[in-house]
Parts: structure tokens; C-alpha cells; sequence
């Protein structure tokens, strides 16, 4: 979305008390849950700044541990998010960190790992408002807000990748709105991150992972 | 179709030859690219979560996860019952469903941040409380929140509604003028006397700073919804009678932001100052000191 909607100032329709460390930390997790496949087996999160101090009376834990389980910001579930996480059989933990000051006053690292034994590392930031940033995935600094649909390809730094990625895009009809490459170092994990203004179509991730230099696909849809 | 400050929203409101709600209402088609039906129907589902959260805690109080708020609507409201109420009708039903919906926020209920979530409970408060005594439909309540969202899309636009930023001005304040400026147009005054209703609340509330106790959107902030639906009540009651305002809504918005920019960060959602370094929040809850 490229402008403020109605619906940004009357929204998000949201479980309180608050927009930033509730809705927001919701929304993180949510986005982070879509780039590991399912089902999850344990989830730790550490929090930084004004997520450290305040977080049990935001109910920023049970929040994050909604969005972990696929819950949206108005999701009555995200009160009893602790029990239903034990139902699920998915382990959790929350550690405040005070020591590291220099990060964005509400940010949260959460590290998943799957029944397969896949660990996700990711860093987000809650802008208020319920708006957010995801600013590290794996280590890796990357931006993307999960406002658009959004397309993460984890590849090999090598040459041809990304013109395999805007081939598959344009033979799919898929315009994009912003599509930036972050990497670790030259020739080293990379990540191409491609946000539309649509829908990207069904099945797009197939096309996308048919290159040797590709090593996940990951579609998130606001 | 769009709109960057209120002297350009009343321009389009002149030359459609309509009010403010429905130049959002159009806004907000063409910049989405959706239909009437699909927005009135979302707006539609935003007045049926205000209007449970504002109800719910009369019934079923609550008690909020820090502690500090729960059970306040229901006495404002049993008080009213026994006839003992001095705010008179429309006041006194406002400020018990705002002070009930930062009740339902504050035990993880379900609430519209409008435009935060800390000051979520002025806009219903007001609204619901007209209908109430003035029997006007849903539609009409519908049409005013697309009127009180051009009032706050302004804010964010060109100032902020974030007490981190801007202080409780920005949030309380900024929610308090969307509230006054529907509120004149649901109660027929024109789009001039909207913009006056909502420069007067700013003006009213310059400079208040957000110093929640224990850092949490509990306490003062139940009660600074309390004073918002106040605030948006008489600007909206000054503006209906005629009176104008020397100073536009753009200009109070530009004020109220380089204001809130000067509010120390102590006094900006930090907890480090105001109410939330009192002796007595600090006895309850143990952080400060």
C-alpha cells in the first residue's frame, strides 16, 4: 500500500493495549512464521529496547507467540496464545535483552526451528501503528516492510540469478514495485527481495526454485 | 481524487459540492481501486468492534494486564443509572464507553486504534454516544468515521500520532479532533466548522505530554480518553454555534507537530517523567526510583 488509507487511521483492528508492542509484534511474528516451512518445533525470541522492559504488561509475548502461530492482529487467540502453544506441542521462550542498546527501540530476534530440523533466523522492528520492518533474516541485513506482496529468494551469489528471478516475474506477468538484492559477502548467501503491488500468482515459487543457484523461495502475502 | 492538507480537502469539498465523509469515502476508492460497497463494508465491521468494546465492559468489566485499569465504565455507568450523573446525557455516555474501551485494550480485548490504540476509546465514545441520544443510523455513524479518518489521515500525513514522537497531544488530541470535526458534521454543520472544531481541540490539548505509568496504555491514559471526548465535545459545541477560529486546522496540525518535537523525551511514552514518576506510580509499580 502506497498511500494512508482509512483504514490505516480507523486500524488495525487489533487486540490491545497497544499498536506497537502488541499489534506490531504480532505482525512480526506472523511474517516471520511464512519464511520456514510448517510445522514448527520450537521458537525463541530475544527482545531489545522498550520490548525488554515492558513486554509481559503489552502482552507483547503472547502477541508474538500468536503471529508465530499464524494469528492476525484481531485475533481473540492471541489472549491464550501460551496455552494453545502447548497444545500445538511448540516450545517457546522469551528473553529479554537490556545490554545491546544500539537497535531500534522495539525489535525482536526470533529463531525457529522446524520438525525437520530447518533453523530461521529473523530480525523485526515495530515502527508503531501497528506498522513494521523486517531488518535481518539469517544474519543478513535486509528491508522489507510486509506491506506488499513479497517474494524471498535465498540464492548463491552468482551471476544470472537475478535475471532468472525477473524472467520468471515477467513471463508471469508480475509488476514490481521495489525488488532489492542484500547479501552476506561476494559469492556467499544472498537475498533477493521483490515486492509487488498484486497478488503474485499461484504457483510461482515453482518456476522461481528451478535454478541449481537458488535455495528457497518464500511468497508472503499481506 | 486526494488531498494533502484541510485547505485543499475543503477546496474538493466546495467544488464537489459535498461533506468531508464522503470525500474520504471517494478517496479512499480511487487510491484502493474498490468499490463503495467494499469500503462501507469494512467501515461497517470498524463500528461493530467500537461499539462491543465500548459496551462489553458495562456489562463484564475487565481487569487490565498491568493491573493499574479494569471496572471503570461500569461504575460511570451505574452512577449514571441512579441519576446522579452532572455531565448531562451525551458527556456522561461518552466518556463511559471511551473509558470502557481503553478497559477492553488494556485486558488484550479486541479495540480499532483510532488512530492509536492508547486513544482508541474518543472517536466511539463520542459517536456512539450521539446515536444513542440523537437516534441516527449506522449509516450516518458509518459516514462520520470516513469523516474523522480524513481528520486523522491528515495528522499522520503532516504531523504524527505517535506519542513517542508527538506526546499525548498527538494521540489524545489528534483522536479528539477527528471526534469534534464528525461530530459537526453528523449534528449538520458545515465542512468550515469541522475544520474549525478540530483546530480547536488541538488547541485545547497543546502540549500534553504521554507519561504512562509503568510504561504501559493503562493509566492516565483511560482517563485522557475521558478528557478527549470532553475536549472534542466543546470545540464541536462552539463551532455549531458559529463561532469561528482565528488559526486553520493546517496550522494548529503544524504547531502541534513542532510542539510535540520540543516535548522533552522524558515526557514522550518513556515513562520517565510526568505521572509515570510519581511517588505514587512508582509504589505500584516498583520500576522507577
Amino acid at each position: 500500500m502506497s498511500y494512508v488509507s482509512v483504514f490505516d487511521v480507523l486500524g488495525p483492528n487489533m487486540i490491545g493495549p497497544s499498536s506497537s508492542h502488541t499489534a506490531g509484534a504480532a505482525v512480526i511474528a506472523f511474517l516471520a512464521h511464512k519464511m520456514i516451512t510448517p510445522p514448527l518445533k520450537k521458537v525463541d525470541f530475544t527482545l531489545y529496547g522498550s520490548f525488554s522492559k515492558t513486554y509481559h504488561g503489552h502482552g507483547t509475548d503472547r502477541a508474538l507467540l500468536g503471529g508465530m502461530m499464524g494469528f492476525g492482529t484481531d485475533d481473540i487467540r492471541i489472549r491464550n496464545s501460551f496455552q494453545i502453544a502447548a497444545e500445538r506441542g511448540l516450545a517457546y521462550s522469551f528473553t529479554p535483552c537490556e545490554s545491546e542498546t544500539d537497535v531500534h527501540p522495539n525489535t525482536v530476534d526470533i529463531r525457529m526451528e522446524n520438525t525437520s530440523g530447518q533453523v530461521m533466523t529473523v530480525r523485526g522492528e515495530s515502527l508503531g501503528g501497528g506498522k513494521v520492518r523486517i531488518s535481518r533474516i539469517n544474519g543478513v541485513s535486509v528491508d522489507f516492510t510486509g506491506d506488499y506482496s513479497t517474494v524471498i529468494v535465498i540464492q548463491q551469489d552468482k551471476p544470472g540469478v537475478v535475471a532468472h528471478i525477473t524472467k520468471v516475474l515477467s513471463d508471469s506477468n508480475v509488476n514490481i514495485a521495489f525488488m532489492r538484492l542484500f547479501r552476506e559477502s561476494k559469492g556467499n548467501t544472498a537475498y533477493t527481495i521483490v515486492e509487488s503491488d498484486g497478488r503474485f500468482p499461484e504457483g510461482i515459487a515453482e518456476p522461481l526454485r528451478n535454478n541449481p543457484n537458488v535455495h528457497d523461495v518464500m511468497i508472503i502475502e499481506p | 481524487m486526494d488531498f494533502k492538507s484541510a485547505k485543499e480537502l475543503l477546496e474538493l469539498c466546495r467544488q464537489e459540492q459535498c461533506l468531508i465523509s464522503e470525500v474520504m469515502r471517494r478517496r479512499e476508492c480511487v487510491l484502493g481501486e474498490t468499490t463503495r460497497d467494499i469500503v462501507d463494508h469494512r467501515m461497517a465491521r470498524v463500528l461493530e468492534i467500537m461499539r462491543n468494546s465500548a459496551t462489553q465492559p458495562l456489562k463484564s468489566p475487565m481487569k487490565s494486564m498491568g493491573g493499574l485499569i479494569g471496572g471503570e465504565a461500569k461504575k460511570l455507568a451505574s452512577h449514571a443509572s441512579k441519576g446522579k450523573a452532572i455531565c448531562g446525557d451525551v458527556l456522561g455516555k461518552a466518556m463511559t464507553y471511551a473509558v470502557a474501551v481503553l478497559e477492553v485494550n488494556a485486558s488484550m480485548g479486541l479495540i480499532v486504534a483510532a488512530p492509536t490504540a492508547g486513544s482508541a476509546g474518543v472517536v466511539p465514545g463520542l459517536l456512539l454516544a450521539l446515536q444513542d441520544c440523537y437516534k441516527i443510523s449506522d449509516s450516518r455513524l458509518i459516514d462520520a468515521l470516513f469523516h474523522a479518518g480524513a481528520v486523522g489521515y491528515l495528522a499522520m500525513r503532516n504531523a504524527t500520532v505517535a506519542g513517542a514522537v508527538g506526546g499525548c497531544q498527538a494521540e489524545i488530541g489528534v483522536a479528539a479532533a477527528m471526534a469534534a470535526s464528525a461530530t459537526v458534521e453528523l449534528m449538520g454543520g458545515t465542512p468550515e466548522q469541522s475544520m474549525d472544531a478540530a483546530s480547536t481541540v488541538l488547541m485545547n490539548m497543546l502540549g500534553l505530554v504521554c507519561d504512562p505509568v509503568g510504561g504501559l496504555v493503562e493509566y492516565p491514559c483511560q482517563n485522557r480518553n475521558a478528557a478527549g471526548v470532553a475536549n472534542a465535545l466543546i470545540a464541536a459545541e462552539l463551532a455549531l454555534s458559529g463561532v469561528q477560529q482565528l488559526i486553520p486546522f493546517d496550522e494548529m496540525l503544524a504547531t502541534m507537530y513542532a510542539v510535540g518535537r520540543r516535548i522533552p523525551i522524558e515526557l514522550r511514552e518513556t515513562a520517565l517523567g510526568g505521572c509515570a514518576v510519581t511517588p505514587s506510580a512508582c509504589e505500584v509499580c516498583g520500576r522507577c526510583s
